[in-house]
């Protein structure tokens, strides 16, 4: 049985691939996740805004009391190799390339044009097989037109792809108002894959204290179904790899995601629900429908049930909803 | 001169020491003080990058809990044969002397490098000079004093070669701040140079000399009256020998590297009729006066001691020109009552001794003066009229130069006008604040300068006094030789001011030569920027023809994408403008300074630096101005009329800078000065206020609780108060019941705030229709700052609430009570003010403090100005700081002067029973005094005894009258931080605390030696980094309060003010209200921690939500009662505690440097805190009988 399968040129062992998260952050970790059969690990996030913001806070706590009083010429042991801007993160991906074997793709999640070029750039150079840019942004101001968000996203892909030779994944929202004709100009723009999808913050209120909450939760099953949809549509229309994100809570939604036409399918709350050995077990049960359903390879059924290749091409789109509704009745 | 073949480096006199005294050390045993700190901390960084010796191994430095803790390592080190060595200052010295007299006795070979500094007299001093040394000149160690940061560099290598040889310890030591602090350029000693000075024999032989079981004996014994005496004697051929040994190394020295040195230096006229003897860095302000005189064909000579101890009459009368018939021998200490300070008695008794010898043929007039005490500027001008006045026919001895003593008349005259040549140096001045970079900019000037050119470079840093808002003034010369003087710029050729508001505060231009360069900051561009400097200003620009250029730095630097910093914008202006170099050539040298500094960060910010490089060119204007003043006047000395006399005659002036000024009899005879002086000072450092909006306040008084700087006072009154109110003043009706027709006001003294924002983050009322509104906000300061000092004099004659109707034992009820601790000069945001401030309202006019060195002395006990105030009716804290490490016993005396002055003022009362009235006396004597009214009585009735005590005519009744005020209950309150009690103050407390005597200590736990630059503690906790513990802590934070628990009956209390303000509040209250000694911990947010002090309330909470600090008290009272005395006032932990830790740079940085060491020991320190926990819920659930019973 096997699992191979190709994302963005990489040949990894097995669709599933860990997505960007807190745990990538020890490179024990990564070594677990190896060992229990990740096909590629994206690496946590690269904050461009936390590390400015974490360089700049810094920098003024060191400035602001350096040189300030005459017993206190500076509070803080000198140390040449402090750095508290991305350093620790490079170091990270160099350290990963060197104990493990399967693909590791950088994830940087981007504020400024220099932000994505610079740190995209040293993200290749510290040894990055891939770079996944999460292009986490609202549109706030009600000023900014629908056409100047996509053009922002198009504009990133293009100066990112001008900087690096690595492949780009982009990991994107889903609230276009044409999912699938921003998927083919971000393919024209350069992007090697398509992510699917991030997961926007999406805050609370609490309505005793009168303030936002901030908690995050993890994905559930449930929450697959839109981007089963997207990659279902997309699959064999744009000629990139889709990566499908989010609800990944068992080989389940892995075989689904499959038959979308997904290239890996990413998860990270299962392993914090169940712990990394827990990709060992989805890969098993991934092999164990595979040998039930008769299948040797990714191949034999990526994409079966996309839009392409149902029988009924109609069940995406609003014939669906219809059906649904009446279903209902 | 070309550097190409030698090893030059721009570093300052610690640097200089530390670099050659760690190459030849194998063990450093250090406690850090100011000014020799950084000796130690960079001795212990370079251990912890492996740097090693010049045998191989990487030297060990060990911070001990004191000096004498130090001294008492040093010792054992030594005795077992380690190569030792200790860095040291002043009373630091001090606590060394025991040992050093044992290890001069027992000639063991060791250098302790001494950055002479003030002794604490009259007042603390942390500046230069040699009382420190000199009170160590008995102990046996030969000294050697070093004048300039070269020598300060070779001597220390000097030092260990003639210890070794000699086997005399030996105190290196240079001028405190003058040397220690003073960049220069120096020729660095290579290892082999230091190896070829330090013979491998003689250090075996040291280490033969250890104790070792395998050859036994016995060293260290008690002697009786038959053989010490001859014991002490033994020692004479090696003390005979030593200048020799001295000589031979420095001829030795002189070989390798060229520099010669003797134990003696003469400069001047071979026939030179009047001499100056000196030691330290004055002599460098000698000779080249010196040179100076003789060369306009005066025939003066210096002579520079360099080994004072032993003193050589052979190689001093050597030294000294037959010719010379004057001689003023100047010391840099003072020794009162003595026939003359050190070194004069030394040079007197030696030249009578030649003289009886044969060795002189008649002696010379010898005079003996003093100088330069404090770091006070000793300048040619001060030299030349050292030099007059041996001139004269009756010269005076015991004479001062540098002040105006106008009451016994020893100061010399001297003409400031009178200057060196300086034609050769490019001497430039900067006015900046602390935190702008300003000094830091100069350093890498001097270093760009120093290390890339042929110049020479000299730099000097002046720090005022204030941990907030501090000015900064450097001092940097360029030339083409090197630069020998050791005192202040008086005549610039640039001036530049970083900040643009120092026009109307600081007399920059007085330091102007005609022509000079005068660089500004400035918010207006070149055609407005004239009017808007003060007249003086205007003048001085017209009248030397000044060379006028603004830049507006800030907008350069913000468009740059430089944030804030201003420091590379002027740095540039200044290598544009001085002519130090070309300059092309200047801006070249300063990219590629800027390449250096920033390769690792990549090409974009180097680029990012470069354009704001260019940028500051395009944006610096050369001022064309009309040569006439159009603006009025700006008074520097300006305190409100109000003021005390002296405050107006004396601490004015040093608050403008004019202390050098006041002559001695405007000073007070013994340290004695008036409280609450900082009201005077209105500091405007801040231009953002907080700003009151009472509509939407809830009068919860959060604000003024945790205000650093009392600068947030709330007053409630009756509405008909308001009839005479200032237009604008801003009051709400009070919202408590009971209170008909009362309002409320909450006033802001915008002018002493710091803008720390602390408030804003403690409010928790919010307008609901404006959820980014606030009860109190930060806003621009200059709208409202003619309104709202209206406000204040209003706000001030309201009168403040009556004690006795406030709800003492509620936060809200707190904002009432007047703060006797007022505008110090903490930190912004600081975390230690705010349990001073409480402590001040609650028991402030029957409070005693004895604060122990450090932080909280500083802000509170440094000059000019001092915060801690008096109310309307005279009566406030009485503050004293004795030293470091006596504070507890020195509470103690406090305390044990209350108990002893209250008994004689008891029995006195019974004595006088019939002339005073029985009952009356009964009653006194009977008082209660723990609520607020109950003292309020008793002070009625005090206030009554006095009156009928005065009528009396007996001795008894006077002697009842001078201890009549001991009847109201005094508060007795021992403050430090956290290196005087759980380090170097911590015998001390630990006795007073089991004294049983009601003392109150109340710690400002900063979890760091703050005031000294974040050396680590035992308060220091796991996993945290600090110096001295650069690979994070590893052991765990001593647990004081379980450690005084342990005693049963002393009250102690965990608290934190922005986690449970309550809870500090009732810890204090409980502690002063129990007859026993209290222990307040009180967690103290710091700039040491590293981050924003505007989240120090969130982080308190995050200390206590984490269980790094748990909130407890353990009270006695409940164990006599049969209750169980421990009680645990937060909850459990609810995050962990690297929520809490990460956010602050001293655990963060950990997680940079060594992230694997970081993850341990925060593993570790989790462990801890868990156990922690464990245990203390355990004792919160014992019964009373569990604990130890209260006598």
């Amino acid at each position: 049985m096997k699992l191979h399968t190709n994302y963005m040129g990489l040949k990894l062992n097995s669709p599933i691939v860990v997505s960007a998260c807190p745990l990538s952050e020890h490179i024990d970790n990564i070594m677990k996740m190896e060992e229990n059969g990740a096909g590629a690990v994206v690496l946590f996030s690269l904050f461009e805004e936390q590390i400015r913001k974490e360089e700049a806070a810094f920098k003024g706590v060191m400035s602001e009391t350096t040189y300030a009083f005459p017993e206190a010429l500076d509070y803080f042991p000198n140390l040449d190799e402090f750095n508290v801007g991305i350093d620790d993160y490079l170091d990270n991906i160099r350290i990963a390339k060197e104990k493990v074997d399967i693909p590791i793709i950088g994830s940087l999640n981007g504020i400024t044009t220099e932000g994505w070029i610079d740190y995209s750039r040293l993200i290749e150079q510290a040894g990055a097989d891939a770079l996944e840019v999460n292009i986490f942004f609202i549109p706030a101001d009600i000023a900014m037109s629908s056409s100047e968000v996509e053009h922002r996203y198009l504009n990133i892909i293009q100066t990112i792809k001008r900087e690096v030779k690595i492949p780009v994944a982009v990991k994107l929202n889903p609230y276009f108002s044409a999912t699938g004709n921003m998927a083919m100009r971000m393919k024209n723009a350069g992007a090697d894959a398509l992510v699917l999808f991030n997961r926007f913050y999406q805050p609370d209120f609490d309505i005793n204290e009168l303030v936002i909450k901030t908690d995050l939760h993890y994905s559930e099953a449930g929450e697959i179904r839109l981007p089963l949809l997207w990659i279902a549509l997309l699959y064999g229309k744009v000629q990139l790899s889709l990566a499908a994100t989010t609800g990944v809570q068992s080989a389940v939604e892995v075989v689904k995601y499959l038959l979308a036409g997904a290239d890996v399918v990413m998860t990270a709350s299962s392993l914090y629900k169940n712990g990394i050995p827990y990709l060992k077990t989805m890969n098993k049960e991934l092999q164990d429908w595979m040998y039930m359903m008769g299948f040797d390879t990714l191949d034999a059924f990526r994409g079966s049930m996309s839009q392409q290749h149902i029988s009924d091409p109609t069940a995406y789109e609003r014939a669906n909803y219809i059906k649904i509704l009446e279903g209902v009745k | 001169m070309s550097n190409k073949n030698k090893i030059v480096s721009t570093i300052d006199g610690n640097e200089a020491a530390a670099y050659a005294a760690y190459r030849v050390n194998e063990v450093c045993a250090i406690y850090p003080i100011t000014p020799s700190s950084t000796m130690a901390e960079l001795a212990d960084e370079w251990a912890s990058k492996g740097i090693k010796n010049i045998w191989g191994s990487v030297p060990d430095v060990i911070e001990m809990q004191s000096e004498g803790g130090a001294a008492g390592t040093v010792h054992g080190a030594l005795q077992t044969g380690s190569l030792t060595t200790t860095f040291t200052a002043s009373q630091g010295l001090m606590l060394m002397l025991p040992n050093m007299y044992k290890i001069a006795g027992e000639l063991t070979p060791a250098v302790f490098h001494v950055a002479a500094r003030s002794l604490a007299a009259q007042g603390l001093s942390i500046f230069g000079d040699h009382q420190d040394v000199m009170a160590a000149r008995t102990t046996g160690f030969a000294m050697l004093g070093s004048a300039s940061v070269q020598e300060a560099h070779d001597f220390a290598l000097i030092a260990q070669a003639a210890s070794l040889q000699s086997r005399i310890p030996i105190i290196h030591f240079f001028d405190g701040f003058r040397t220690s602090h003073e960049v220069n350029k120096l020729e660095m000693l290579s290892d082999e140079q230091i190896k070829s000075l330090i013979p491998d024999e003689l250090v075996i032989a040291h280490r033969k000399r250890g104790l070792n079981p395998e050859n036994p004996f016995i060293r260290g014994t008690a002697q009786n009256p038959d053989v010490y005496f001859q014991g002490r004697e033994t020692v004479n051929t090696f003390y005979n020998n030593m200048p020799g040994i001295m000589d031979k190394v420095m001829k030795d020295f002189g070989k390798l590297t060229g520099r010669k040195y003797d134990l003696f230096e003469y400069t001047g006229a071979k026939d030179a009729e009047e001499v100056i003897i000196i030691m330290g860095s004055g002599g460098e302000t000698v000779a080249e006066t010196v040179k100076a005189l003789n060369e306009s064909g005066i025939k003066t000579g210096v002579i520079q001691v360099r080994l004072y101890r032993p003193f050589s009459l052979e190689y001093f009368i050597n030294a000294l020109p037959s010719s010379a018939k004057a001689i003023a021998v100047l010391d840099r200490t003072k020794e009162s009552g003595a026939a003359g300070e050190p070194m004069y008695q030394d040079v007197l008794a030696t030249m009578v001794e030649a003289l009886q010898q044969g060795k002189i043929k008649s002696l010379p007039k010898i005079i003996g003066g003093r100088y330069g005490l404090s770091s006070k500027e000793f300048t040619p001008a001060m030299v030349k009229a050292v030099f007059d006045e041996l001139k004269k026919k009756d010269p005076k001895n015991g004479f001062t130069v540098g002040i105006n003593d106008d009451v016994t008349h020893t100061s010399l005259e001297y003409d400031p006008e009178f200057k060196l040549d300086e034609s050769g140096w490019r001497q430039g001045l900067f006015f900046g604040l602390g935190a702008d970079g300003t000094v830091g900019a100069n350093k890498n000037t001097i270093k760009i300068i120093g290390e890339n050119t042929d110049l020479y470079a000299q730099g000097y840093f002046v720090y005022d006094s204030k941990k907030s808002g501090a000015r900064t003034v450097s001092h940097l010369r360029f030339g083409p030789k090197p630069i020998r003087a050791p005192y202040l710029i008086s005549k610039a050729d640039f001036i530049a001011c970083h900040q643009f508001n120092f026009t109307e505060k600081v007399e920059m231009l007085d330091f102007a030569s005609d022509g000079a360069v005068f660089l500004l900051n400035s918010p207006y561009n070149k055609d407005e920027i004239w009017d808007k400097l003060p007249g003086q200003v205007q003048q001085q620009i017209i009248d030397k023809k000044i060379q006028f250029y603004i830049i507006d730095a800030t907008t350069v630097a913000r468009e740059n994408g430089m944030g804030t910093r201003i420091n590379t914008i002027m740095q540039t202006c200044y290598f544009a403008l001085s002519g130090v170099l070309p300059k092309d050539e200047s801006i070249k040298q300063i990219k590629k300074a800027i390449e250096k500094t920033y390769f690792k960060k990549g090409q974009k910010v180097i680029d990012q630096n470069f354009k704001a490089v260019d940028a500051t060119l395009e944006n610096l204007f050369e001022v064309k101005y009309p040569k006439k003043v159009s603006s009025k006047t700006v008074d520097l000395l300006t305190v409100p009329a109000k003021a005390p006399d002296f405050v107006k005659e004396v601490t004015a002036k040093m608050m403008v800078g004019h202390g050098d000024e006041l002559p001695v009899s405007k000073m007070t005879v013994d340290g004695t000065y008036p409280s609450g002086t900082t009201q005077w000072e209105k500091r405007n450092i801040s231009d953002l206020v907080p700003i009151w909006e009472p509509d939407v306040c809830i009068q919860c008084g959060n604000c003024a609780y945790v205000c650093p700087h009392s600068v947030i006072r709330a007053k409630f009154y009756h509405k008909d108060n308001l009839k005479k109110a200032p237009g604008g003043f801003k009051s709400a009706p009070i919202n408590a019941r009971g209170f008909p027709e009362t309002q409320y006001s909450l006033q802001v003294y915008l002018e002493d705030c710091t803008g720390c924002n602390l408030c804003v983050e403690v409010c928790p009322a919010t307008d609901a229709k404006d959820r980014s509104r606030k009860a109190i906000n930060m806003g621009e300061k200059e709208p409202v700052l003619n309104k709202e000092q209206k406000n204040i004099d209003f706000f001030e004659n309201i009168p403040w609430n009556d004690r006795s109707k406030i709800d003492f034992s509620t936060v809200h009820g707190a904002q009432f009570l007047e703060p006797l601790f007022e505008f110090s000069g903490a930190c912004a945001g600081c975390g230690e003010t705010p349990y001073l401030k409480l402590l001040s309202q609650l028991f402030g006019d029957r409070l005693l403090v004895a604060n122990a060195t450090g932080c909280s002395s500083i802000y509170g006990g440094n000059l000019p100005t001092t915060p801690w105030a008096k109310n309307k009716d005279g009566r406030g804290p009485a503050w004293s700081n004795s030293l470091f490490e006596d504070n507890a016993e020195f509470g103690l005396g406090m305390r044990v002067t209350a108990d002893k002055q209250l008994d004689v003022a008891r029995d006195m009362m019974n004595e006088l029973k019939n002339e005073l009235g029985e009952s009356f006396v009964k009653e006194i004597l009977e008082a209660k005094q723990i609520l607020e009214s109950e003292i309020a009585e008793q002070r009625q009735r005090v206030d009554e005894l006095k009156t009928k005590l005065k009528s009396i005519k007996s001795p008894v009744a006077d002697h009842l009258l001078s201890v009549a005020d001991q009847l109201v209950r005094r508060s007795v309150w021992l403050v430090g931080g956290d290196g005087w009690a759980y380090d170097i103050g911590y015998g001390g407390l630990d006795h007073a605390l089991a004294s049983g005597r009601n003392i109150n200590v109340l710690v400002l736990d900063t979890e760091v030696y703050s005031n000294t630059g974040g050396q680590s503690s035992k308060a220091t906790p796991t996993a945290a980094t600090a110096k001295f513990a650069a690979g994070g802590k590893a052991v765990g934070k001593k647990d004081l309060a379980m450690q005084a628990i342990s005693y049963g009956n002393v009250y102690v209390a965990r608290v934190a003010f922005g986690a449970n303000p309550q809870q500090a509040l009732l810890a204090m209250r409980e502690a002063e209200a129990y007859d026993g000694p209290s222990l307040i911990l009180a967690y103290s947010h710091c700039i040491a921690h590293g981050y924003d002090l505007k989240n120090g309330l969130d982080q308190q909470h995050k200390a206590v939500a984490s269980g790094h600090w748990p909130l407890l008290r353990y009270n006695p009272v409940l164990r006599k009662k049969n209750q169980n005395p421990f009680v645990l006032d937060s909850p459990r932990p609810t995050v962990p505690l690297k929520d809490y830790a990460y956010n602050e740079l001293r655990y963060k940085v950990l997680t940079i440097t060594n992230p694997e060491a970081a993850d341990e020991l925060m593993k570790h320190a989790q462990e801890l805190v868990n156990l922690k926990w464990k245990t203390y819920e355990e004792l919160a659930t014992k019964k009373a009988s569990d604990f130890v019973p209260v006598a």
